[in-house]
């Protein structure tokens, strides 16, 4: 044992088959990617930024029966409800303190009208706190930009839940 | 006693108990919709189904009588499958709309779902819809939810003593309606929404206001009137958005009237949150020092006799004892008064103005005789023990003065004194009754006492009750029926200017404008013409006490407050503080505090225990032993009318609710069409 190992020290062997791998590699494609230009592939159950969603006719989803503010164990969710004109019951204030949120994804598995998900958007970082405390425009403003990956993923998702 | 077995336990029950009670004896629970313990039964919801050995079928629990021997099971496969079978019917036709309904988080049949309700529902049909019905300003329906059990029926027909509610159809095609659309009239009619199982009766205020689990719920007492309904309020960070009725079997068993429900809505309306100064004609803001000083030397420039106290009728003993304390130690004075009409009192013992047969020995009477009231509106709560008790026992009841609907069928036997004299001389035909009756009940309201006959009224039938022998150890039949919630809490803690002669003292000095200075303690009910004098408004609401006034000071209203209360029995009740005094306003006791150590006289306390303990050595130390002699009145002929009462309209805070005022224009009949509207 002790001999072939002066033999690998003296012919450098195991510098020479680490110098192969990196010469092999060379004409491999590369596996890093050029974030921000480029972005990994997230899974269609990311819990990303939250976003109220509306349905096709522009009706808001949510119907202010409070699930998930019951459910958020961060209590970053803040919801008043109200008697709308025409008689349904619709929310006056959604508010969501984004820096308490944990990003657990409990409120989206307990809303009944699928209004309140998490999206793939991770990158909503601000400058100031302020930024953070969404309020329901804010919110459905997502649900409008994201709403076609929205619906993607939760027809992605549909089968296992 | 006979013996039943529930699960293997043998145990006694009573005769004449229904297996589901006896169950419950066992302490085993079993599920319901129909029944319900103050309701007659009607078996129609099958819920409540156990396994009775040797029978074939599953029985209905709630509508079999238990009896000698039976060998119950509730525990069984057998039992659960049948369970379930009636959940799945049940839920065939219900809508699954719990996230949109205001019961969900309190719903009997989500509560139940999660025991006997299937993941997945085998019905690919359509589900049944009806139409919502229109039950007035209170009650919201949505009759898609309802699983027809009848509860509001029974009640409405019971209880409230109006059948308004019934059921057209049958089958699937059952309907519960109020069959001509139009407004519940039973002033007990909100009481539907708490036995409502389901969310087919819900509150049409409240509508989707907050989630049960969102509220604080604070144990409280009701100042709507002098029967002292034990109520939970319901706070959503510092409003109330609700109240609801707490049980006690002694007062309101577990029904509240609307009044109590709904007027909760006026204690965020016209609320008084900063000192006012009148300036000019007009009130201007201003602040608790300024207020205070203007109050101190306007005090400091009048001689005591001329400064006169009026207590009003939503007061509780914190605020009467320390504004007493306040009169007799700063002022000087003790020309005050809890009364805010002249309503004939006698003070000499406790038993002369209280409800001696208490609320829960109505249901013991064979006899009752009203005199000058009118108990639906006056005490809504003790109407219903009146009506349980006619349909108990079938008492006869008797009135003098015309009462109108009571609920229950009575005699009225003249509306004037002289058929008081007739009673009491012996000549009247109910007199040989009342004397034979073993625990009769008579009732004297304010419409009797506050005329130019109210010393006689209630001097003749006290002393004609206890030369029969009805005031005794064990039955008193003389009742003072109140109206307001500090009345006997007022009498209690002796803040009345009456003597042996002069009964109204204070209102003839108010009349006659002896008063340069009057501090109103929430006094909204009064009557008398301002001319030169100066007035203090201390209170919650900006209403006719505060028009009247020169300096406001904002107070707190009932649920912001630890208070006692003493109702019509007597019976001392507390009630807790459920949210914040509004803006800069202040409890009523810290404000007297205030103006106290300002004067430099302080009033001997600093906190509000201090304070509890001084009112309960005072009332314990009061002593009614040695003056105890019968008064006789000279007979005045006079007609007694039942004041009419504009019941949605008696205080400040059912003024201020909007919810009340759309009441009371319905119980009104004001239909507002756009052209009177505009004129």
């Amino acid at each position: 044992m002790k001999f072939n190992r002066i033999i690998k020290t003296i012919f450098m062997a195991d510098f020479i088959s680490g110098l192969l791998i990196a010469i092999k590699e060379i004409f491999k494609s590369k596996k890093t990617i050029n974030y921000p230009f480029e972005k990994g592939k997230i899974s269609p159950r990311f819990r990303g930024e939250h976003a109220l969603r509306r349905y096709p006719n522009g009706e808001e989803r949510c119907i202010a029966c409070k699930l998930c503010e019951a459910v958020c164990p961060a209590q970053a969710i803040t919801i008043e409800s109200e008697v709308r004109n025409d008689g349904s019951r619709k929310t006056t204030r959604y508010d969501i303190d984004m820096l308490k949120c944990i990003y657990c994804g409990l409120c989206e598995e307990s809303c009944p009208v699928d209004a309140i998900v998490q999206g793939p958007n991770f990158e909503f970082g601000t400058e100031t706190r302020e930024e953070l405390y969404y309020n329901k425009k804010k919110l459905l403003e997502n649900g409008d930009r994201w709403e076609t990956v929205l619906a993607e993923n939760i027809k992605a998702d549909s089968p296992f839940r | 006693m006979p013996k039943i077995t529930v699960n293997n336990k043998e145990l006694e029950f009573e005769e004449g108990m229904t297996v589901l009670q006896a169950c419950e004896l066992a302490g085993v629970e079993i599920p319901r919709f129909c029944y319900h313990e103050r309701l007659s039964i009607a078996g129609n919801c099958r819920m409540c189904l156990v396994e009775l050995e040797k029978s074939p079928k599953p029985i209905a629990s709630c509508a079999m009588p238990a009896s000698d021997g039976m060998k119950i099971k509730t525990n069984t496969p057998f039992v659960d499958k049948a369970r379930k079978g009636i959940m799945e019917f049940l839920l065939a036709n219900h809508p699954l709309d719990c996230p949109v309904c205001d019961q969900g988080g309190e719903c009997d049949l989500q509560d139940q779902s999660l025991f006997y309700g299937f993941d997945k529902s085998r019905y690919t049909e359509n589900k049944r819809q009806v139409k919502e019905k229109y039950m007035g300003p209170l009650i919201k329906t949505q009759m898609t939810r309802c699983i027809h059990c009848t509860r509001c029926i029974r009640f409405a027909t019971e209880v409230a003593g109006i059948p308004e509610l019934g059921a057209t159809g049958r089958g699937e095609d059952m309907e519960i309606t109020t069959y001509l659309e139009k407004s519940m009239e039973s002033e007990l009619s909100a009481n539907v929404i708490d036995l409502c199982p389901v969310g087919a009766l819900t509150s049409k205020p409240y509508a989707f206001e907050a989630r049960p689990w969102d509220l604080k719920k604070t144990e409280s007492i009701d100042v709507m009137d002098a029967v002292g309904s034990n109520i939970r309020v319901d706070t959503y960070g510092w409003e109330v958005k609700r109240v609801l009725p707490r049980v006690n079997e002694d007062i309101n068993e577990e029904w509240i009237s609307d009044k109590t429900r709904y007027a909760c809505d006026g204690l965020s309306k016209q609320r008084l949150d900063i000192p006012y100064i009148r300036e000019g004609g007009k009130l201007k803001k201003s602040t608790w020092d300024e207020a205070m000083k203007l109050i101190i030397t306007k005090l400091k420039s009048f001689s005591p006799n001329e400064i006169g106290g009026l207590v009003g009728d939503l007061a509780d003993l914190e605020m009467i004892y320390s504004f007493k304390s306040f009169f007799e130690k700063c002022i000087g004075s003790t020309n005050f008064e809890c009364r805010q009409d002249r309503i004939y009192i006698n003070p000499q013992e406790r038993m002369n103005y209280i409800f001696n047969s208490s609320i829960n020995g109505i249901e013991q009477s064979d006899f009752i005789l009203l005199v000058g009231t009118n108990p639906r509106l006056e005490a809504t709560i003790l109407n219903s023990r009146i009506r349980k008790s006619y349909i108990k026992n079938k008492l006869k009841i008797y009135s003098i003065g015309d009462a109108g609907d009571l609920t229950y069928p009575y005699e009225n036997i003249g509306s004037s004194t002289s058929v008081i004299r007739e009673i009491v001389t012996g000549t009247h035909k109910i007199s040989d009754k009342l004397k034979k009756a073993l625990k009769p009940i008579v009732i004297i309201g304010d419409s009797a006492l506050c005329g130019k006959s109210g010393k006689y009224v209630f001097e003749a039938l006290k002393n004609f009750l206890s030369r029969n022998n009805f005031i005794n150890k064990d039955w008193n039949a003389l009742n003072i029926l109140t109206q307001q919630a500090s009345r006997v809490g007022g009498i209690d803690l002796d803040v009345y200017s009456i003597s042996e002669t002069e009964n109204f003292s204070f209102f003839d000095k108010l009349n006659n404008n002896v008063f340069k200075f009057i501090y109103l303690l929430g006094a909204d009910n009064i009557n008398f013409d301002k001319k030169d004098s100066f007035i203090v408004y201390q209170g919650s609401h900006g209403d006719k006490g505060a028009e009247l006034a020169d300096v406001i000071l904002p107070g707190a209203a009932y649920t912001e407050k630890n208070g006692l209360f003493i109702n019509l029995e007597g019976k001392l009740q507390s009630a807790y503080k459920a949210s914040y005094p509004p803006g800069d306003a202040r409890e009523d006791w810290v404000i007297f505090k205030d103006l106290s150590n300002m004067m430099k006289k302080p009033l001997g306390y600093n906190d509000a225990k201090d304070l509890r303990t001084l009112i309960n050595k005072y009332i314990q130390s009061k002593n009614f032993k040695d003056i105890k002699k019968a008064i006789d009145a000279d007979f005045v002929e006079e007609s007694i009318l039942v004041k009419p009462i504009d019941y949605y309209y008696t205080n400040s805070i059912v003024r201020s609710s909007k919810v009340m005022s759309e009441c009371r224009q319905i119980s009104k009949k004001f239909l507002f069409t756009g052209i009177e509207k505009a004129s």
